[in-house]
């Protein structure tokens, strides 16, 4: 291993160990209540102790945040297509999902809870809600910004629209799309611990609030380790997909 | 027998917008051009910049209507797009999501001709560009030089009788821009292509050319028509024999460069 590689592997572990000292550290210097801020080795305790029960709850949240994410996905990137492709649809509804993206979509989900329930419904339509514009409005501007000069070599091949769109518009889009869904993914872990939050019998997110309710400082702070966890997960996932889908991307992403 | 590609005063008049922050008159980009060239010739289109040469190879290549005036290829008239050339771009535009050899084979793609002959051929010209070796790379990993190759390549995969260039050299350094134009003349000498060669460099438009049309500034017409013959063959050599400079000279004289210095002299007076 060069002095590089080792670098950056080392440096970011050193950085966290130190943050966990002093971490660690405050909790001796103020003597500060568990019920308050709980020792690291408390909260790793919790995270053992509990494993089986994070694990369970875990999975749900999963289960919400990915159902969503992917109905962002497959309602989201037709929709882009439609509005692109026609120009009536764009006059009609572009205006209006410009405004609607301007909606705290976090504000629905009381109403949401009362519409769909407190099972896995809810949660879901929450996170898709909230993951559905970051996909829909990249993948717009991907699709609007097919460089020029491809389009005029296949319009002077005499290429089919299915053919422009195909194989020069969509793979062009592409980058946009796995950028929106980078942002969206992470959103959707939001909304579905908010969804959790506001109704919900299961979860991290519930896991949560009841361990405060009960002053279980240690297990709601597992919790959020869970939770973090969780999104840097989907999040790798979604990374994966995007070196599988689009391996001729250099380094640098598309600026969102 | 008409020649192979008439141009007969093409005009071409962007409206006047009446929308947007402000409003702008019509734009004459082509003011009424007017050659011809035969199977296999080749034609510089020089002039300065942003003065309609590339209005006039977009519509000879029926990608943009003229607004009036008659083109012929081939004894067809141009009204829309019709395949039979290859287009080669300023900047390489490349497809970044396919491998050098797939890039080149997509026009055959979309023609439904992707064959095991089309791809022997694809080899063979990546080989004549000497870019064998590089079939499977992405375009990122090749510099620009060697993108450019690789769309001159994609503009002959399916065989055009035209090759229509729009200043392909323009962004490379001088000494890759040296190497692309001999690769060029080989390609053209195998070929037997008629070329339409956009360009502002008064050598580079004299090197290559058997005929250079210079145009004027906007709106654009062709000035002057001034035939080019070089010793064969042509190779770096020619750019020092006596041909060669009094095309220069006559092309600088069109575009008004030698007279110049005068004009600094009045203004100094």
């Amino acid at each position: 291993m060069t002095r590089a590689t080792v670098e950056k592997i080392a440096l970011p572990i050193l950085g966290v160990v130190l943050v966990v000292a002093l971490w660690y550290l405050a909790c001796l210097v103020f003597k500060m209540p568990s019920s308050v801020l709980p020792t690291p080795l408390e909260v790793g305790q919790q995270i053992v102790a509990r494993a089986d029960l994070l694990w369970s709850e875990g999975l749900v949240t999963l289960a919400e945040t990915v159902y969503g994410f992917l109905l962002a996905l497959v309602l989201g990137i037709p929709i882009a297509i439609l509005i692109t492709s026609s120009r009536i649809i764009n006059q009609m509804f572009y205006p209006l999902l410009v405004a609607l993206q301007s909606v705290p979509k976090v504000a629905l989900a009381p109403i949401l809870l009362v519409w769909l329930g407190t099972g896995l419904e809810s949660k879901l339509a929450i996170a898709w809600l909230v993951a559905f514009f970051p996909i829909i409005v990249d993948t717009i501007a991907g699709l609007r910004s097919t460089p020029k000069e491809l389009l005029e070599l296949a319009h002077s091949l005499q290429a089919s629209r299915t053919q422009i769109f195909m194989k020069i518009q969509f793979p062009a889009a592409l980058p946009f799309v796995i950028t929106g869904a980078k942002v969206a993914v992470t959103l959707a872990v939001i909304g579905a611990v908010i969804g959790e939050f506001i109704g919900s019998s299961d979860g991290l997110g519930f896991l949560l609030l009841s361990a405060m309710s009960q002053i279980n400082t240690p297990l709601a702070f597992a919790a959020l380790f869970a939770l973090s966890l969780l999104g840097i997960g989907v999040y790798l996932a979604v990374v994966l997909i995007e070196k599988l889908l689009a391996p001729w991307l250099p380094v640098a992403p598309p600026s969102h | 027998m008409p020649p192979f590609g008439v141009v007969q005063n093409a005009r071409k008049v962007f409206p006047a917008s009446a929308l947007g922050w402000r409003a702008t008159e019509p734009l004459v980009a082509l003011d009424d051009a007017s050659f011809t060239f035969e199977q296999g010739e080749f034609v510089s289109l020089l002039g300065p910049s942003g003065c309609g040469k590339t209005t006039l190879l977009r519509i000879v290549a029926g990608l943009i209507p003229r607004t009036s005036g008659t083109v012929t290829i081939a004894g067809r008239e141009v009204t829309g797009p019709y395949g039979d050339y290859g287009f080669v771009f300023q900047s390489p535009s490349l497809m970044p999501w396919r491998n050098v050899l797939d890039n080149v084979l997509f026009p055959m793609e979309v023609l439904k001709q992707r064959t095991k002959k089309a791809v022997t051929r694809a080899n063979e010209l990546l080989e004549l560009v000497g870019l064998d070796g590089f079939a499977r790379s992405r375009p990122h990993q090749l510099s620009g030089g060697m993108q450019q190759r690789v769309a001159l390549c994609r503009a002959l995969i399916h065989e055009p009788k035209l090759l229509l260039m729009d200043e392909p050299f323009g962004a490379l350094d001088e000494l890759t821009r040296l190497e692309m134009n001999d690769l060029l003349l080989k390609i053209r000498a195998e070929t037997q292509a008629s070329v339409l060669f956009v360009t502002h460099s008064i050598s580079e438009a004299v090197y290559l050319a058997d005929k250079v049309l210079v145009f004027s500034r906007r709106p654009a017409r062709i000035s002057i028509e001034i035939p080019v013959s070089l010793p064969a063959p042509r190779t770096q050599h020619s750019r020092f024999s006596p041909e060669f400079t009094a095309a220069e000279k006559k092309a600088c004289e069109a575009l008004g460069v030698l007279t110049a210095p005068a004009s600094v002299k009045e203004q100094a007076a």
